[in-house]
């Protein structure tokens, strides 16, 4: 009836999974009561879980980042203090728990906290800073996130029913085969990353129709924000690199359930296939991330420079010549393979040259500082942050890229310090800027400045605390996924690495303080101007929060900084543009889909984990019946009147006057 | 491809092709003008978003294929001492397969002709010819599957046939889910009839259903021609 599921599914004997996961289900059940008591379900299904609104939808996937950041980060504390504690004795982790952990950790990571507030910041910034009202296809919009948070679901779900794979995060056969692993942790993590990549497709196909075909009149491709571009770049990355994940995985997947034989040992498998394959996805991946984040930099580097970007087609084509070279150099990942010397020749090059386009980027941004009056608010602290955390990362990823060097850094700590170099310097510092720069224009205030930079400076502090001592431990041979160790040079490295987790435990802290003073306080905070920081793209043009519509009227953009332009205008006449002529506007109506058919996945995907066949079944013909359903229906727009529109924009238009009056006689 | 588009008016032209900015300076609001070339146009007009996004799935979805492609050329040779491509194949099995698939392609061709000419008759008759068609080529090949599997050359016999079965196996998968969305989409025509938004996923189906047309040219070269060289 129930497949493999049965009450040993749950670890009863392992005080510290069953303690963590009775926890977590103990807060989401009173999250939920409290939501029911008070009576804000029918508000929350209305108005968030099945908006099919880009701004909404953006702040949901912001939060489920952040949630899924700190489950992940919870991990990673686990794993800094049973390495302080593991040195010629066992520390409190069994291997079997500790190799759980540091997969979860990864796959968490980057599946579930660091995609989702890319996604999130790009689904809330790119259709805004186009000038326009929503995304290209809006309820795929939603399915998307759903989907996404199903992947998620399940992940957690392993918590408490089950376990969790022990391959680490990319699940190397033959390690994660049925032979190896025949528990239901690798199924887990297979059936989390296929539902959900199937979500993170669809958004890449929705944002690059988007980006091409939906941008506000006068919008041409060179006068879009650079945020844009490599919102573009990392989408195409998504389009041509996510099949190729879902279709790795699927070969997995009929190895462990239909006795194929792609990656076994016996029968003709081939299991450095899989390396290939997954690395062919995994390193657009990288840059799947790390592309947006380089885009909310330049906005943000910009914007409190003062001063129009250094050098904007550059950076354009720096964006697009990363996009294209990072499809030539997955096999760094696997130099060791034996694939010949010239194999490894041929991608230590390519690798190299990437890290001219950055370059490019970087030189960019100094010269857009260079001369600028720069404020420094937190924004602007996480990038300049970023500026030197990344360098370093990226040069210690040049020497990695050199073969001879990697056979010796391959698999050490070395390599571990290299890639959390570039991904908390770039994705999570540029997450951090992003939110603080845009949560005025989400929510209507700004957030607290003190606690702010408070947060920054410890995670800068703890970052380099934890992550330098790892690259000399590196050097000293240390491996990566240790449970224990007994070479006694390593001991003050990794000892330093697990003082330093203690400051960025600090350092989360006050990031979770900033949001509770910044809400309450948020009266003091507010920003009736709609434009908080003196910013130059389009975002700002409209009011804090934006209307379901964005803009009354679409912007007539005609140069590269449209909104800057608008602003300077006002300034010097002292008045704003004439009022145009509203007319209704149409929108999208709110649709349950993808709440739903994400309900179904959940059902198919845990039915699949635990071999409830029947289970399969019936959540695959209800996603048929789901889908036909929605391609029934026959209002998919409503109205909104030209009157309400009116009302919205004279609104705005007085606060941007007085907003002019206050500003009258300075220079823009 | 413009006259599926029933909201496409020659004599005002509502695109105003080759107008783009000037007339959206004036400050309507509702967008939907063709881009004049330089991408200034404006949004584009709701039908070449759909399409223009359903390529971009398409183009996914080849992605996809590739990857099982890539891995049955890496396999192609791996028979574990099992049997290979040339003692397999069926070979006018998979030649009338073929024919199948290719006539299913041009009636469903015609029912893009029929749509255009707003036949609701000609329209059924040619989607369900294409739907039969496709009924037969899949039973063809579960045919052939079947008689592999009861020989005991099914997908778990090597890795060689494993990469086989799930290449050719995910095709019939897209054709089976592409069957599912055929009826739906004469259901949708017969009670909803020609209207704006069933044009666009008629588009969108014919693509699609083209699309398998492609990918089987690609697996009856890769898989079968070179397989039986093997
Ligand atoms: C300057 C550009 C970069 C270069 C030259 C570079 C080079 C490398 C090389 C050669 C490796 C493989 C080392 C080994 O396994 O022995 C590697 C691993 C890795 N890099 Fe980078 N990298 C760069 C930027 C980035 C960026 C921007 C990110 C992410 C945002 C990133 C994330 C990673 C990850 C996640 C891994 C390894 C993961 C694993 O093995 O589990 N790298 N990098
Ligand atoms: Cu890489």
């Amino acid at each position: 009836m129930f497949g493999k599921l049965t009450w040993q599914a749950i670890p009863w004997d392992q005080p510290i999974p069953l303690v963590a996961g009775s926890v977590v289900v103990l807060i989401v059940l009173a999250v939920l009561a409290w939501v029911v008591i008070k009576g804000y379900l029918p508000y929350l299904w209305r108005e968030w879980i099945t908006s099919v609104d880009h701004k909404r939808i953006g702040v949901m996937y912001t939060l489920l980042g952040a949630v899924m950041l700190l489950r992940g980060f919870i991990d990673a504390i686990m794993m800094r203090s049973q390495q302080a504690a593991a040195f010629r004795a066992a520390g409190y982790l069994p291997p079997e728990h500790y190799d759980q952990i540091f997969s979860a950790h990864g796959t968490i990571m980057i599946f579930f906290a660091a995609m989702p507030i890319v996604i999130g910041l790009m689904n809330f910034a790119v259709p805004l800073q186009l000038g326009v009202r929503d995304v290209a296809f809006p309820t795929l919009n939603s399915t998307s996130f759903w989907l996404t948070a199903t992947g998620a679901l399940l992940v957690n779900i392993s918590l408490v029913i089950g376990e969790f794979a022990r391959t680490g995060w990319l699940v190397y056969p033959p390690l994660s085969g049925l032979p190896y692993s025949p528990g239901v942790g690798v199924d887990y993590y297979l059936w989390a990353l296929l539902i959900s990549g199937v979500g993170t497709l669809m958004t890449g196909i929705n944002f690059v129709t988007t980006i091409l075909k939906i941008r506000a009149p006068g919008m041409s491709y060179l006068r879009m924000t650079i945020f844009c571009w490599t919102a573009l770049a990392a989408n195409l990355l998504i389009v041509a690199a996510f099949p190729i994940l879902t279709a790795t995985l699927a070969m997995l997947a009929l190895d462990r359930y239909l006795d194929f034989h792609f990656f076994t040992n016996e029968a003709g498998g081939n299991m450095m296939m899989f390396i290939n394959l997954i690395w062919a996805w995994g390193h657009p991946e990288v840059y799947i991330l790390v592309l947006p984040a380089f885009g909310i930099f330049s906005e943000v580097i910009s914007t409190f420079s003062g001063k129009p970007l250094f050098n904007y087609r550059s950076m354009v084509a720096a964006t697009m010549f990363i996009c294209l070279v990072s499809y030539m150099v997955w096999l760094h990942h696997f130099f060791t393979m034996g694939a010949g010397g010239n194999v490894n020749a041929f991608f230590g090059i390519s690798t190299s040259i990437i890290a001219v386009g950055t370059g490019v980027k970087i030189y960019n941004w100094l010269f857009t500082m260079y001369g600028g009056r720069i404020r420094f608010a937190t924004p602007m602290l996480w990038s300049m942050g970023f500026l030197v955390t990344f360098v370093i990362g990226g040069m210690t990823g040049v020497l990695l890229a050199v073969p001879p060097a990697d056979f010796l850094l391959h698999n050490s700590l070395f390599l571990v310090a290299h890639f959390h170099n570039v991904i908390i310097g770039g994705v999570l510092f540029a997450a951090f800027a992003g939110i603080t720069y845009w949560f005025p224009k989400a929510f209507g205030f700004k957030l607290d400045e003190g606690w702010g930079k408070i947060a920054f400076w410890l995670s800068l502090i703890g970052f380099y605390v934890v992550f330098m001592p790892l690259y000399v431990a590196g050097l000293l041979g240390m491996t990566r996924r240790l449970q224990h160790y007994d070479v006694a040079a390593w001991r003050p490295w990794v000892l330093v690495a697990g003082i330093g987790i203690i400051i960025m435990i600090c350092a989360a802290a006050c990031q979770v303080v900033q949001f509770v003073v910044s809400i309450r306080r948020r009266d003091e905070l507010r920003d009736e101007t709609g434009d908080p920081w003196d910013g130059r793209s389009l975002e700002w043009a409209t009011a804090s929060p934006p209307p379901p519509f964005n803009f009354a009227v679409l912007p007539d953009v005609r140069g590269e900084e449209p909104y800057w332009e608008i602003k300077r205008r006002a300034i010097e006449t002292q008045q704003l543009s004439a009022e145009p002529k509203y007319e209704p506007i149409e929108m999208p109506r709110n649709s349950p889909t993808g709440f739903i058919t994400a309900f179904f996945c959940t059902m198919t995907g845990f039915a699949l984990i635990w071999h409830i066949w029947w289970m399969v079944g019936l959540g695959i013909v209800a996603a048929y019946a789901v889908f036909v359903w929605f391609a029934w229906r026959d209002v998919t727009e409503y109205s909104i009147p030209a009157e309400e529109v009116a009302r919205f924009d004279r609104a705005r238009r007085q606060a941007r006057e007085q907003w002019l009056a206050q500003h009258a006689g300075q220079p823009a | 491809m413009s006259a599926t588009d029933t909201s496409f008016d020659r004599a005002t032209d509502p695109y105003r092709v080759g107008h783009g900015r000037e007339w959206l300076s004036a400050g309507a609001g509702r967008g939907y003008v063709h881009a004049t070339g330089h991408g200034e146009g404006g949004p584009a007009s709701k039908r070449v978003i759909v399409g223009y996004g359903f390529w971009i799935f398409l183009l996914s979805d080849i992605v996809m294929f590739s990857a099982f492609f890539a891995a049955h050329a890496v396999l192609q040779t791996a028979t574990a001492g099992g049997p290979s491509g040339r003692e397999l194949f069926n070979w006018w099995s998979i030649v009338l397969q073929t024919f199948l698939l290719l006539v299913s392609s041009f009636t469903c061709g015609l029912s893009a002709v029929a749509t255009e000419a707003r036949s609701q008759l000609w329209t059924q008759l040619a989607l369900l010819v294409t739907g039969l068609l496709g009924v037969g080529f899949l039973a063809l090949e579960g045919r052939d599957f079947a008689g592999m599997v009861l020989q005991g050359a099914g997908p778990d016999r090597s890795a060689f046939l494993s990469s086989l079965f799930a290449v050719v196996g995910l095709h019939g998968l897209h054709v089976s889910a592409g069957l599912l969305w055929l009826g739906t989409m004469m259901a949708q025509i017969f009670v909803k009839g020609f209207r704006a938004d069933i044009l666009r996923r008629m588009v969108c189906f014919n693509l699609f259903w083209h699309a398998l047309d492609i990918i089987w040219v690609a697996l009856f070269t890769i898989v079968y021609l070179i397989g039986l060289g093997r």
